[in-house]
């Protein structure tokens, strides 16, 4: 009976992860008919073709593993203030940084080419004599602005579930004992919040590393990406061969630099966790 | 989508279009940001077409005898039908006309590819058709079944364009057509440019900055390609090599590179634009300072064209849908709404004043001669795909 229970979830995993994937393999062993799309092969040279996309590659990962650090200054601060500093309007904060999600992601970020573009934040700008001619839009700085925006709760709340079970009179012990406030968030506040700022750091990677919109609508497609590369690929030049190929190795890449990741990081978080209870 | 027409209000003689209307690539765009690529196969317009219940009647006004059933499914893109068009077909025949949206060739494509759509009628693009037809997925039309289709009232061009080297069947009837040119805002802009080759330049230099270009391969590859007077179509490697150095050299100069150029453009962030017919046209008519420029070189020009499916199984209804949209006075109102240029001469006499001489829709016959429609086989060159990520990642 209770296998009956996991039906739902086995076909969800097998008909919508499994499946595709198993197709985007196959894909990128095939090879691309004279009208595009498909053709059964069994042949490497999509594959062979990938240091053309080498570019999107390294963009993608710098500006996914740039962003997520941004990401982590900004929020780190943020979440260490709502868990130990605020008492009365907690919630309501906790519910603000929320709020943008009730909106469809593409309306906020059309909002920003607004506020971004000719007429506005730059409008402003010339009207107080600040600066002739001051282009946001379409820059490095508005892709990170969109970033930071839309993936700032990502990080926020694992970190700031983190901070908030952390046990106080540790810190006040820390205090105590005479160590200076650096030394406490070095040694006790940051050990102790560990597994929240690497699954806010992994969650925000991950989803960084497809992200598409915010440099197609903020940044103008100045900076070429694994996800417009993937666009291009299966929506106008329709091969799906080599654009299988580029995405599996998208996901194979991913694996292994997450399976890397939680093999260095195991270590520091087995750590806290040791800390921890001799501590309490 | 975000845009919904009311389609009892109609559309107004001389009001050539609805404002703020959706291009189709940036229809496709907010479809692919919000379903995540996944094509998007809900009616938008059915939610808003009248649903008025007509019982199926075999006797119509139309005098067939044939039963033309109680259903049509139309397959075409964002606000291109006036629904008060459609809602006469279905209250002459009594079928219903059901109007799925797509964004994009290469999603009707690959919808139709895997069979079983359902779909009756649809609007491929002509540098679609030879695909459709290589691939089986439509038919020669029997013309004897469209008595309201004149060849005669329709340009040679238009006709051929609709039809595959080599074969003489005509696979699609012209429904309407178009041009890609550039934008200017000409206060800004007070060169009075005239050719790809003062577009490109000027991007390397007064404009620098202040310029986007389509993030379409087939538009700004052919349009860069112009800059040498080359074919828009050209596969030559030399020429390839020639159009790939202007595009890196210009890329540092550009202010996007997107195919959602009207937000930019309106806001002045953009002062010249690569750009197609209808966006241009629907600027300039809410912003007059915008003008549409056709480079002197020639570039691209593109036709729709109404098509059959092949496994149709309504495909009476499916004539008698074709047979009346093609009829003058229906194909007229369809211009009156979607504000494309008409392609009957006999519809486009019925046309008021101001559209026939709105040289955005209709450009002067020597800036129409050097245009070339698009090929198919250039849109999956695979050196054109490759050039493309070279200059991306320059």
């Amino acid at each position: 009976m209770t296998a009956m229970l996991l039906v739902p979830a086995s076909l969800w995993f097998v008909l919508l992860l499994i499946a595709p994937l198993v197709i985007l393999v196959v894909y990128s062993v095939g090879r691309q008919p004279p009208f595009g799309g498909f053709e059964p092969a069994f042949t490497f040279a999509q594959f062979a073709k990938l240091p053309t996309r080498a570019t999107a590659f390294r963009n993608t990962l710098l500006i996914a593993a740039g962003s997520t650090a941004i990401c982590l200054l900004v929020a780190f601060p943020l979440a260490y203030h709502l868990a130990t500093r605020v008492d009365r309007f907690k919630n309501v904060l906790i519910v603000l940084i929320m709020v943008p999600f009730w909106t469809s992601f593409l309306i906020r970020t059309y909002a920003w080419l607004t506020i971004l573009g000719n007429n506005g934040i730059p409008a402003i700008f010339r009207r107080l004599g600040l600066a002739e001619d001051l282009v946001l839009l379409n820059t490095p700085f508005s892709v990170m602005l969109g970033i930071v925006y839309n993936y700032l709760p990502l990080m926020v709340f694992p970190v700031y579930v983190s901070l908030e079970r952390l046990d106080k009179r540790l810190l006040e012990a820390s205090k105590d004992l005479g160590a200076p406030p650096g030394r406490t968030l070095r040694q006790i506040t940051l050990p102790l919040a560990a597994p929240g700022i690497l699954t806010g750091c992994m969650l925000v990677f991950i989803l960084l590393s497809g992200e598409y919109v915010i440099p197609a609508m903020l940044g103008g497609n100045k900076v070429f990406l694994v996800g417009s590369a993937l666009v291009d690929l299966f929506i106008q030049a329709r091969d799906w061969p080599l654009g299988s190929a580029v995405a599996v190795s998208l996901i194979v890449g991913m694996l292994v630099l997450i399976t890397v990741y939680m093999r260095l990081t195991s270590r520091w978080l087995r750590g806290a966790s040791r800390d921890d209870v001799s501590l309490i | 989508m975000s845009e919904k027409k009311n389609p009892l209000e109609g559309t107004g003689a001389g009001e050539l279009e609805a404002h703020g209307q959706l291009n189709r690539r940036r229809f496709l765009q907010m479809a692919g940001y919000s379903a995540g690529g996944v094509v998007l196969g809900g009616s938008l317009l059915a939610a808003c077409a009248p649903k008025k219940e007509t019982t199926s009647t075999s006797s119509g006004p139309t005098g067939s005898s044939i039963d033309l059933g109680d259903r049509l499914v139309l397959v075409s893109w964002p606000n291109y039908h006036d629904p008060a068009n459609l809602q006469a077909f279905t209250d002459k025949t009594g079928v219903k006309v059901d109007l799925k949206v797509f964004g994009s060739n290469e999603e009707m494509l690959a919808k139709l590819q895997v069979g079983s759509t359902g779909w009756d009628v649809f609007v491929p693009t002509n540098y679609a058709v030879p695909t459709y037809v290589q691939q089986q997925l439509i038919e020669p039309l029997d013309l004897s079944r469209i008595p309201n289709f004149d060849a005669s009232q329709f340009e040679t061009r238009f006709l051929d364009a609709s039809k595959v080297p080599g074969d003489d069947s005509a696979y699609g009837i012209p429904k309407d057509w178009g041009t890609t040119g550039y934008t200017i805002w000409s206060d800004v802009i007070t060169s009075n440019p005239t050719s790809w080759k003062e577009f490109w330049d000027d991007t390397m230099g007064d404009w620098s900055g202040k310029v986007t270009i389509h993030d379409y391969m087939l538009t700004t590859i052919g349009n860069a390609l112009k800059y040498y007077g080359h074919s828009f179509n050209s596969v030559d490697p030399g020429e390839l090599a020639q159009a790939e150095k202007l595009l890196i050299a210009a890329w540092p100069h550009l202010f996007g590179i997107t195919s959602d150029y009207q937000p930019p453009m309106r806001a002045k962030d953009a002062w010249a634009a690569m750009a197609w017919t209808g966006d241009a046209n629907q600027m300039h008519r809410d912003e007059p300072l915008i003008e549409y420029v056709l480079g002197s070189e020639g570039g691209e020009i593109w036709e729709d064209n109404w098509a059959i499916v092949a496994d149709s199984e309504r495909k009476d209804a499916a004539y008698a849908f074709l047979d009346f949209m093609i009829d003058p006075a229906i194909a007229a109102k369809e211009t009156l709404f979607h504000g494309y240029p008409q392609v009957d001469k006999r519809a486009s006499a019925l046309l008021p004043e101001d559209i026939l001489n709105n040289p955005i829709l209709y450009p002067a016959a020597e800036l129409l001669t050097p245009l070339e429609f698009g090929a198919a086989e250039t849109l999956t060159n695979p050196d054109r795909s490759e050039l493309w990520a070279r200059v991306k990642a320059a």
